[in-house]
């Protein structure tokens, strides 16, 4: 057991806990975090995909004594006051979604890009996803959904 | 506007679980917590074949935060022999609690055999290693074909062979031979002028689905049992439970969790008794989340399957004949889908003299699930291959072959019924009138291939109830788990009665004690049943409404109309939201029910025209352009219907190019894993286009057909098709992964 400091969505945080422990079961169990999710344990299909200083980690291959002194943003973090995260809007409007449950980390992983380089091209937003697996193959609308964020025309949404 | 002057079908309003899904709120099974939780663990057998002598469960007791040990043993006593209805299939209670905790003998690697209740999932797991377990390792049988041989290793002592409907009382691993037959077969074949025949094989292959198996329980001191899990029918989940554990379906409550996906793969039930069996002995509530390791080796995957398919033809283009013999790994236990897949392999088509043997057969491999049209896409990468060679043959275009045969009302299918209005040919006009079908494919080593495929759909009983609310909005409660955004394809049914906006009707998916039986999420059936469930119910509410108009209109009911929200009668008029508002005084609150069981699901038809690039020195396979076409009937929110044709097209090729169980000769999954069971990424897949044709089913008042699975049968097929026009080769193995595409170049070259 050890002590680990770190920021969680803005919120200074102490937890206590074996160092090797997934960061993804700090959030969920300790931290009460369930909307980032797990998917495979092996960071293969990115369900479980944080923000660490700004930049996506798969939280289920994470050990916790890597977020020590960290900023961690989770889906739960990023809408602000009232309104949604323009990525989330924007996967709101575009139907981005069938079961939902690869959503969380896809959001998160779009925001990480939005930042970084805010008018992204196509094949760039494909690049920067590819990894992120969605099964029930929402990818054209999680791909138009994320151009949509960006203020692009999404393109080939509907055929 | 559409041309039925529907004001809410047919248009594409925001999902009404689309926030909590952007903000990470939705719950899903694994995200239930319960005060004093405890974390179940499962221990699974490192066979694929073998008899357990002794299971000793005492050093993982002693552990110290282990709360409860089980093994099969623990299952009360009960009518082994008694059957129940899985939703999709039926099984034994003793094959049903055989799979949940192995009995006598592990049947497959990865079969549960004990299972743990302890204070964190840290002890839990540890305390699985302080299990021991005797097993006798027995020789493991991994195909159909060899579990067919007489000297094969027997499964089941107790499986007798039934061949076409007879208990012949041989013990084998082929627990059923069944026949579909038209015509004369012989005949058929005699007035052919061209007759192919190829045999074909299909690997198991995963539904794949991101969010793994879970399950919570409380067996609670009253004697009632809570389940919350991720499943696509909570009554599905109450009925096994309460078979498994022998108490009545009125002792159990399933609460469905939102389900990250299913494709099938989540009506069968794996966890739910075991979690309750481990609460009942530690008197805490026990949660069970699978690892993606548990959900490849210990969930049913979809057959793998052998496969012949002959298909005689006549010069003029007419199909004289089809056979097909379908071989199914049903995995453990009986149960395989050859039937489906033998109900739909020449469905696309008009033939008068036709066979199809299908055998179910039991080898060392999990307990087969459904996956999207179950059964129906193995045959048809074989059927639609074989058509294909034949339209070459006879010198035809593939798509004027198959509208020269193509099924149509009043068509026989092998199983029997006639159809009735089908969109089979309207399918393959769309696909020859879209643009990509005739736009030049150039460059070497390119190829164009086209495939159809049927799902029959099903219909099944669906319940509903309308609550109207004050504000002149109303609640809609439904038993149907939501996958792909049937609460909204749904809800929008009723508002279209109701002549309200889409968003004035707000689903709820509820538990088994809050509204009438439902059956699953599954068959293509939730929009069809569930959506008339809502809108016989709607229709109740309106007529309820009326009388209360009637009454503060100071008329009689039947003179009342109602157009667009508003109820006249002579010069007077009242909104929806102004009678809403006045029910407490006219009588009190308005609730409308329906309970459904529509015969009539209507089949749907898909086709899938594919463009491929094969490259000749390492036989890797990329798609370059991809178009699925579906009838839809009636589409009600056509986003949805597009995102369920990408969705099983998408898997279509996974399944066609990738994805396979690759077992060692033991009978050990080698690739149990996303890293190394490979589904299609972004950048794997092309833009998939589709088409939505509506020939609407006769049987459903909006015309409405499932779409949900009729997709993924076409994509194998059309892709085979398209790299035989693009390498010169026929495969047939799937997958046809470069080194299965190569085997074939070379061969051909030797």
């Amino acid at each position: 057991m050890a002590t680990f400091r770190f920021k969680v969505n803005g919120r200074d945080r102490r937890i206590e806990t074996d160092p090797a422990r997934p960061l993804l079961d700090v959030l969920r169990e300790d931290l009460g975090l369930t909307g980032t999710k797990y998917g495979c344990g092996e960071g293969q299909c990115r369900t479980c995909t944080v923000l660490m200083d700004g930049k996506p980690a798969a939280s289920c291959i994470t050990p916790v004594r890597e977020a020590e002194g960290r900023a961690i943003v989770t889906i739960e973090g990023l809408a602000q006051g009232g309104g949604l995260h323009r990525v989330q809007q924007a996967f709101l409007e575009e139907g981005a979604m069938q079961c939902g449950y690869c959503v969380p980390g896809m959001i998160v992983r779009a925001v990480a890009l939005l930042e970084s380089n805010p008018h992204p091209s196509r094949a760039e937003i494909v690049q920067w996803m590819d990894g992120n697996l969605c099964r029930c193959c929402g990818y054209p609308r999680i791909l138009a959904a994320i151009e949509r964020a960006a203020g692009a025309q999404p393109e080939g949404a509907r055929s | 506007m559409s041309a039925h002057g529907y004001k809410v079908v047919g248009t594409r309003p925001v999902r009404p679980d689309g926030a909590d899904k952007v903000t990470g709120r939705a719950a899903y099974g694994a995200d239930v917590h319960l005060a004093g939780l405890l974390y179940g663990a499962v221990l699974r057998s490192p066979h694929a074949h073998a008899r357990i002598r002794r299971i000793d469960t005492r050093g993982a007791e002693a552990l110290e935060g282990v709360r409860a040990v089980i093994t099969a043993s623990d299952f009360p006593p009960a009518d082994a022999g008694r059957i129940i209805d899985l939703g999709e299939g039926q099984q034994t209670v003793a094959e049903v609690r055989g799979n949940m905790l192995a009995s006598g003998k592990a049947l497959y690697k990865g079969h549960a055999v004990a299972a743990v209740a302890a204070v964190n999932r840290h002890v839990a797991e540890e305390a699985l290693g302080l299990i021991e377990v005797d097993y006798e390792p027995l020789p493991a049988v991994l195909t159909a074909l060899e579990a067919m041989r007489e000297d094969a290793p027997i499964l089941h002592e107790t499986l007798t062979r039934k061949e076409l409907g007879t208990d012949t009382g041989e013990v084998s691993n082929v627990a059923e031979h069944f026949r579909f037959e038209l015509g004369d077969l012989e005949q058929g074949l005699a007035e052919a002028d061209v007759v192919v025949e190829r045999e074909f094989d299909t690997a198991t292959v995963h539904q794949g689905y991101i969010e793994p198996q879970n399950a919570t329980a409380l067996w609670n001191q009253d004697g009632r049992i809570h389940v919350w899990s991720s499943t696509q029918g909570a009554f599905v989940v109450r009925d096994t439970v309460a078979a498994a554990l022998n108490v009545p379906v009125s002792r159990v409550k399933a609460t469905p969790m939102e389900i990250g996906g299913g494709f099938g793969g989540k009506i069968r039930v794996y966890l739910e008794p075991v979690a309750a069996l481990l609460s009942r002995k530690s008197g805490r509530p026990v949660k069970i989340v699978m690892s993606r390791q548990e959900v490849f080796e210990g969930t049913g995957p979809t057959p793998g399957s052998h496969i012949r398919v002959k298909v005689g033809a006549r010069r003029d283009g007419r199909i004289s004949a089809a056979y097909a013999f379908l071989a199914y790994e049903a995995g453990a236990y009986p149960g395989s889908m050859a039937d489906c897949g033998a109900m739909c392999i020449f469905s696309p088509y008009d033939i008068a003299n036709l066979c199809v043997d299908g055998y179910n057969i039991v080898v060392n491999k999990p307990s087969t699930a459904a996956y999207r049209a179950p059964g129906a896409t193995n045959a048809a990468f074989a059927g639609e291959s074989v058509m294909d060679e034949v339209a070459e043959r006879l010198g035809m275009d593939p798509i004027d072959f198959r509208l020269r045969n193509a099924a149509h009302e009043g068509t026989r299918r092998a199983d029997g019924p006639k159809f009735r209005r089908i969109g089979c040919v309207e399918v393959l006009e769309a696909m020859k009138n879209h643009p990509h079908y005739s736009a030049p494919l150039e460059g070497p080593n390119r190829g164009r291939g086209v495939a159809v495929g049927f799902w029959f759909n099903v219909g099944l009983a669906s319940a509903c109830t309308i609550g109207v609310n004050a504000d002149g909005t109303v609640n809609l409660v439904e038993g149907s788990t939501d996958i792909g955004g049937t609460r909204a394809s749904i809800a929008m049914q009723a508002a279209e009665v109701l002549g309200l906006r889409a968003e004035d009707v707000h689903p709820v998916v509820v538990d088994t004690d809050s509204i009438a039986y439902t059956a699953v999420t599954g068959g293509s059936r939730t929009t069809f049943a569930t959506g008339w469930a809502a809108y016989e119910a709607a229709h109740d509410v309106l007529r309820q409404m009326k009388e209360r108009a009637a009454r503060l209109l100071e008329t009689e009911p039947e003179c009342v109309e109602y157009q667009d929200g508003v109820f006249r009668s002579g010069e007077s008029r009242m909104t929806f939201a102004e009678v809403a508002a006045r029910l407490n005084e006219t009588g009190g609150p308005v609730t409308g029910r329906a309970g459904v069981n529509p015969r009539g699901a209507g089949g749907s038809y898909a086709g899938a025209i594919a463009d491929v690039e094969v490259d000749p020195e390492t036989g890797r396979v990329s798609i370059l352009r991809f178009t699925s076409v579906q009838d839809a009937g009636k589409a009600i929110h056509p986003a949805y219907v597009e995102g369920q044709m990408q969705g099983g097209s998408a898997q279509g090729i996974g399944w066609a190019l990738n994805e396979e169980y690759c077992l060692s000769p033991g009978g050990a999954m080698q690739n149990s894993s996303f890293l190394d069971y490979r589904m299609p990424t972004s950048l794997d897949l092309p833009m998939i286009e589709t088409v939505i044709v509506e020939v609407p089913n006769p049987g459903h008042p909006f015309g409405v057909r499932g779409v949900g699975e009729a997709n993924i049968v076409p994509p194998p097929g059309a892709i085979a098709n398209a790299i035989y026009r693009a390498a010169g080769v026929r495969l047939s193995r799937l997958p046809m992964k470069p080194e299965t595409v190569m085997e074939a170049i070379w061969a051909q070259r030797d």
